[in-house]
């Protein structure tokens, strides 16, 4: 049955018609007011997405390490379980490579959490490599591919030769490729401040679009970093990736508290961006909220005057037995069809710029400056929720026409 | 019957009383004990000059409005008794109303104005209630006009939409207000004969408030009010009939 079959809509959709400009004005305040709101919503959530991606590119959300080694003060046996300090000063520890105790049970059971998509445990420390004259500082990482790869996506950073690591194999990046004139296949040595040393072949190189990283990072076989580092069946880090890139703060802390560990966070090593960034997701939801309120504002205006103008004919309505449920009614349905109608055109609008801002926004090369998702759902949240605020606007003005006295309203 | 109206009743006021707030404090009573019956199928001139409370009395008739006391009994349901949505359902079902400027809904057609209280009491539009209402203007006889906009056809014609409206739901009451006050004798003659002949092949009961005489002069039945009292009420045995 055709909605203009019921009373109701029949009315409402008359009464616009009636007032055909006032209607169409206020379509496209809320087109626009939509169209601004998913333009914004997808531009910000393309940026957020971009930069997040930039940042756990390389790095995993949460990083679980040994705690850090405390000096303790030295103190007098005077009969309390404590004793007295005998130090005024206590000069800090200096931190040396070592392993997160009882890794493999940690890591057991933090897979087993919910947020936890993946874990790895990673060997890494300093170190350096070698091949003719020059040498470069360097930071070693030994992995496990068949688990790192699912925290970190190096397979898809490789721009030369494979991303296995073998017992023999090193992955660099482009930057420290280039610093010592190496290519796929070459050899090199990499060697520690303690001495150890050995020779590798290059088996990839990659590019995190981070130039420190591609310059300092290199990638070897768990056990070889273990031996090189002097670390024998340890871990000095267990790395974690969670469901909810937001969320690594909590998980972290929930982490935490369940043992002697120190765990960080990208959120809380990254916390000055975090701030920043949150205060643009602040900002921009002030903004669509600000716009929300013009657009109900808007819509409720115009159904003002639309009541004042009408109600004669509603007091008609009222004689000849219309309820004034109904009448309110008639007034809801023309917020809802408003706000929805003005958001469909609104969602034309910003898909329309979303696509013009692909085309503009783009690098020297020509790959966009960052990826925007036009996902269907912003579309249909946005729809929804602006013939919600339709309908609630419309709420003052339907009330105030379903009590209007018919007697009163008919004389006029 | 249980609120001592015959079921020959259409209408019965008991005491009926209307006060209206003057300020914060005063109070003015502008209808002061109002008893009144009229059977089925009369057809009743309530005239008296301006400022009498005529029409209080038929927003009061017409359950647009509540009376400050008395009893105000519609088609036998006592009006006092009955809440707002129960009002507002007797009113849709035992009265019509005609205004004396036809207030039709503009954006609406002929056909469609006259629809529109069967549309607004079932909710919901179907095919009888289009047969009903091409019917109605068939008799008035703006079949021809019936796809018009009410804005676009001439104000006699206006009026005899407003007419077949108030038929629509086939009301025990039709409550007219000068139905004529706004038309040219031509027109007003023609209007007048159109209830007349719905009032003698229907049974429908009318209370016309006029304040034209040779069309009060037409009524069977005068009910003359003066300052809020009724001070007449009486049959017109000399009904000037013009045919």
């Amino acid at each position: 049955m055709s909605p203009l079959a019921f009373f109701e809509t029949a009315v409402a959709f008359r009464f616009m018609r009636e007032g055909l400009t006032q209607t169409l004005l206020i379509v496209f305040g809320v087109a626009l007011g939509a169209g601004v709101i998913i333009f914004m919503s997808a531009l910000l959530a393309g940026l957020q997405e971009n930069i997040i991606r930039r940042t756990l590119n390389f790095q995993a959300p949460i990083q679980i390490l040994a705690p850090d080694q405390v000096a303790r003060s030295l103190r007098t046996d005077d009969g309390t379980s404590d004793g007295v300090a005998i130090a005024a000063q206590i000069q800090p520890r200096s931190q040396q490579l070592r392993s997160v105790d009882q890794w493999q049970k940690i890591l057991t059971s933090i897979e087993r959490m919910r947020e936890v998509v993946a874990v790895t445990p990673v060997v890494t420390g300093p170190g350096f490599t070698r091949r003719g004259e020059a040498t470069k500082a360097v930071s070693i990482i030994g992995i496990d591919p068949a688990s790192y790869f699912n925290v970190v996506a190096l397979p898809e950073k490789i721009v030369a030769g494979r991303y296995d690591v073998g017992p023999t194999d090193i992955v660099i990046g482009t930057e420290l490729a280039k610093d010592l004139g190496t290519a796929v296949g070459d050899k090199l040595s990499l060697a520690t401040a303690a001495g150890t040393a050995s020779t590798l072949i290059v088996a990839g190189v990659f590019d995190f679009g981070n130039k420190g990283v591609n310059e300092r990072n290199v990638y070897v076989a768990f056990r070889t970093a273990q031996s090189l580092l002097d670390l024998p069946g340890g871990a000095t880090s267990i790395e974690v990736k969670v469901h909810d890139p937001f969320a690594a703060e909590t998980v972290a802390r929930a982490i935490r508290h369940s043992g002697d560990l120190q765990v960080d966070s990208w959120i809380s090593t990254n916390a000055q961006f975090f701030s920043a960034m949150s205060a643009q997701i602040l900002a921009n939801t002030l903004i669509r909220v600000f716009v929300g309120v013009t657009v109900a504002l808007g819509i409720a205006s115009v159904l003002v005057v639309s009541v004042v103008q009408k109600s004669k004919e509603i007091g008609i309505l009222r004689a000849m037995g219309t309820a004034r449920a109904q009448i309110l009614r008639i007034f809801l349905i023309q917020g809802g069809f408003m706000g929805l109608t003005g958001a469909l055109l609104g969602s034309l609008l910003a898909w329309g710029f979303l696509l013009l801002w692909r085309g503009v926004a783009t690098n020297p090369d020509g790959s966009p400056l960052f990826v925007v998702v036009i996902e269907p759902s912003l579309f249909a949240i946005a729809c929804v929720g602006a013939m919600g605020v339709g309908i609630l606007s419309a709420l003052v003005p339907a009330r105030r026409a379903a009590r209007l006295d018919p007697a009163v309203a008919i004389r006029g | 019957m249980a609120d001592g109206t015959s079921s020959a009743e259409t209408l019965r006021l008991i005491g009926v009383r209307k006060s209206y707030a003057v300020g914060t404090s005063v109070e003015v009573e502008v209808l002061h004990g109002i008893d009144l019956v009229l059977r089925r199928g009369e057809f009743a001139a309530l005239i008296g000059p301006s400022g009498s409370g005529k029409t209080t009395l038929l927003n009061l008739i017409g359950l647009l409005d509540r009376p400050s006391s008395g009893h105000v009994v519609v088609a036998g349901e006592d009006a006092g008794a009955l809440d707002e949505i129960a009002a507002t359902r007797l009113r849709g079902r035992a009265i019509g109303f005609i205004f004396q400027y036809h207030h039709l809904l503009p954006a609406f057609t002929s056909l469609e104005n006259v629809m529109m209280p069967i549309f607004a009491t079932r909710g919901r539009a179907d095919g009888e209630m289009r047969t009903t209402a091409a019917a109605l203007l068939d008799r008035v006889g703006l079949t021809p006009w019936r796809d018009n906009k009410a804005s676009d056809i001439s104000g006699g014609q206006q009026q005899r939409v407003a007419i077949a409206r108030a038929l629509a739901m086939n009301p025990a009451l039709v409550l007219a207000d000068e139905p004529s006050g706004n038309l040219d004798t031509e027109n007003a003659n023609a209007v007048f004969d159109l209830m007349r002949s719905v009032n003698a092949t229907n049974g429908t009961t009318f209370l016309i408030v006029t304040h034209d005489p040779r069309l009060a002069q037409r009524c069977d039945r005068l009910v003359e009010l003066v300052d809020g009292r009724i001070v007449s009420d009486e049959i017109n045995r000399n009904v000037r009939r013009r045919d």
